[in-house]
């Protein structure tokens, strides 16, 4: 258990939401571009690191009830983006890294990837 | 007076790289005229560099021919473009070239792009990747493509790769679009209960044919002429404008 706070300064990460987060912890994380895999691989409290910086991503992470997300590669969300993240209460963040890059920092904090869903036998 | 048009609004050429070689105008249209198709969409990733070809070639044989391409989004989700003009799908074209990265294609990998005329002969083979992303995101691909006169619907919205709901997860609530593309294997029965959000829209059957096989006749149009107008007016059935697909 990480907290996002620690997640956010560690990561040299730029938060655009503006609203208090203080309390919010990261169980795991999760990588990927494909919305319809994050809604199948990313369990409560995740953080969820994608270059996709489409409105659906905080449908998808208000779904899903993620800790929050790392938009990579210098991608930005654009501002009806944002007014419904803060709506949402969902945390977006932005890097000009790239995913690989934040995973491994992730992956070095602790921040492990299990799957949420059980194996298949 | 109302018409019925058998339609398949996504067929691919040889300048897509991974059509088959026989995706030529002459072939295309004998197969059209085969399965009684009166309008077709041509449509090659980001590009419509066959349309004219298309268009000559269809000439006299019953069968009407809108411009258009398939164009890959910034996300990665691909989105029917057609039009009623091939000046108007140009100007679409010269915006989408601006987008697209600069890359060579590598045929061994990608497959050969070529550009024929209207009897299919060899005319250039395009040397730029046409498949591949264009900097646009989906919601000014809506809208750019209308202002020009063109309409968008998104491609094969049932397909685990390049569709609205893979890349996007969920269709978006405001998304401006009259209709969705599904593919020929999806079936109401196990298609809605996947994705319940789709009983809220009209979905049309295309082949997305990269082979003459693959060229689908699901789709009818009963309108008073083919263009996006009227095809807008079918697909949200409106003055008495509707579709039939045939999910059989």
């Amino acid at each position: 258990m990480t907290s996002l706070r620690a997640v956010i300064e560690k990561l040299g990460l730029e938060s655009v939401s503006s609203f208090s987060f203080s309390d919010r912890t990261v169980t795991g994380g999760y990588a990927s571009d494909l919305l319809s895999c994050t809604m199948k691989g990313a369990g409560e409290n995740y953080i969820w690191v994608t270059l996709q910086s489409h409105l659906n991503v905080v449908a998808v992470a208000s779904l899903a009830n993620l800790a929050g997300v790392i938009i990579t590669e210098g991608n930005r969300p654009d501002q009806e983006t944002i007014t419904r993240a803060e709506k949402e209460g969902v945390i977006l963040m932005v890097t000009s890294k790239t995913t690989f890059a934040i995973v491994g920092e992730l992956a070095s904090l602790g921040v492990r990837g299990e799957s949420p869903i059980p194996e298949s036998p | 007076m109302l018409r019925p048009f058998l339609t398949d609004l996504h067929i691919h050429t040889v300048l897509s790289g991974c059509a088959e070689v026989e995706m030529i105008p002459p072939l295309i249209l004998q197969q059209a005229k085969k399965l009684g198709l009166s309008l077709i969409g041509i449509t090659d990733h980001n590009a419509c560099h066959n349309v004219e070809a298309m268009i000559e070639a269809s000439v006299g044989t019953g069968i009407h021919v809108l411009p258009g391409m398939e164009l890959q989004s910034k996300e990665e989700v691909h989105l029917l473009c057609l039009f009623d003009t091939l000046p108007q799908c140009q100007r679409w074209q010269e915006k989408v070239l601006k987008k697209l990265p600069a890359l060579d294609n590598k045929e061994e990998a990608f497959g050969s792009q070529f550009v024929v005329d209207s009897t299919g002969q060899w005319v250039r083979t395009e040397g730029r990747l046409l498949a591949a992303s264009v900097d646009i995101p989906l919601e000014d691909v809506i809208a750019e493509v209308r202002s020009l006169g063109g309409m968008v619907i998104p491609a094969h919205v049932d397909r685990p790769s390049f569709s609205l709901i893979s890349n996007l997860g969920l269709i978006p609530e405001s998304l401006d679009v009259q209709a969705l593309e599904v593919t020929p294997r999806f079936t109401p029965a196990t298609g809605l209960k996947k994705w319940p959000q789709l009983k809220a829209w009209c979905l049309i059957v295309n082949g997305d044919a990269h082979r003459l096989q693959e060229i689908q006749n699901r789709t009818l149009f009963k309108i008073a002429a083919p263009v996006i107008r009227e095809i807008a007016l079918a697909l949200k059935g409106e003055r008495g404008r509707r579709i039939l697909v045939d999910w059989s």
